[in-house]
């Protein structure tokens, strides 16, 4: 077998297997409900880290970079309740426009 | 507009809600296949790995850490650390799964960061239907893309960099992030989780930053 086929395969079971990690662990029972409260902030929890780190990092560093004007546009979208398509294609043409510009 | 079908627990509904972003996910899945045929995989091996893995920044990890010479180890070590989030979102989806314990399981494969956000309802509540509306549309646009990927190789797309396509997903993430905005517990959760994963990135391999960010919700949750 190649090491591509191997990581396919590898990879894919350990994908599956963390994402079935709670629904087979914890079989049918309820969840306790102290915990509920921590789950609902979950979400905004890992979507601040997602904006900063997509935003912000560039491998290991941490760089202030043209993105910064797509997410600066995505802001006002968001603010605006412009529609989320309107709001990602903004924020992509102008990252794209400014590198254009500034080479 | 987001907020309008945001509630409405329908497969059509979540089907709906994630179309804008299985735009940006497509454009990803041609990348990755593109990526994967020039770091040595089968055209087949790209679009299994689609199917099943399912989970965009873990394949990229892999097939370009095995691209760049990389032990398979290293590869399974990067991608499980960039998917351990799923195991906290698939807790979160679990009341919303209901059913046999094989169906849940299936069920939970559908939850990336794009379909579990659609499946939010508020209130720590998530709906299945919405899961399966969003992940279905989701599964499909990462798959013919990837095959498309393959077919294309690196010509089609070039440096995702030229089209702005870095910035499309903090953008993105933005916009789901919004709503959770209103209110001061989402606010604290947001920025401390923001904060979390600053103050990791120099020091943690890629994802680890995610996962950590995951305890900016105590913090959020103590703030009320």
């Amino acid at each position: 077998m190649t090491a591509g086929w191997l990581v396919v395969i590898l990879v894919g079971a350990s994908s599956i297997a963390i994402k079935g990690a709670g629904p087979l662990l914890m079989g049918g029972r309820a969840v306790p409900p102290g915990i509920v409260p921590v789950f609902k902030l979950l979400a905004p929890a890992l979507f601040g880290a997602l904006v900063v780190t997509q935003a912000f990092a560039r491998g290991r560093e941490l760089t202030l970079d043209a993105r910064l004007a797509g997410l600066l546009v995505a802001a006002i979208g968001a603010h605006l309740r412009a529609p989320s398509f309107a709001v990602v294609v903004g924020a992509a043409a102008v990252t794209a426009a400014l590198r254009f510009f500034a080479r | 507009m987001l907020s309008d079908i945001q509630v409405e627990p329908t497969v059509r509904a979540g089907a709906r809600a994630v179309l804008p972003l299985a735009a940006a996910i497509a454009v990803l899945g041609v990348s990755f296949g593109a990526l994967a045929i020039s770091s040595g995989l089968s055209p087949l091996a790209a679009v299994v790995m689609s199917a099943t893995t399912f989970a965009g920044s873990a394949q990229f990890a892999a097939v370009s850490i095995l691209g760049a010479g990389g032990s398979v180890g290293a590869a399974l070590g990067a991608a499980t650390l960039l998917n351990a989030r799923y195991a906290a979102m698939g807790l979160g989806l679990l009341p919303a799964l209901g059913g046999e314990r094989w169906k849940r399981l299936l069920l939970a494969q559908l939850a990336v960061d794009e379909s579990w956000a659609v499946a939010y309802l508020g209130d720590g509540r998530f709906s299945r239907e919405r899961l399966v509306g969003a992940g279905l549309v989701l599964l499909a646009a990462h798959v013919a893309a990837t095959a498309l990927g393959t077919v294309a190789g690196g010509h089609f797309v070039g440096d995702p960099a030229v089209w702005g396509l870095d910035a499309a997903f903090p953008a993105l993430f933005l916009v789901l992030l919004w709503p959770h905005l209103q209110r001061p517990e989402g606010r604290m959760a947001a920025a401390s989780g923001a904060a979390i994963a600053c103050a990791l990135v120099p020091f943690a391999p890629a994802g680890v930053p995610i996962v950590a960010a995951a305890l900016g919700s105590l913090v959020g949750s103590r703030s009320r």
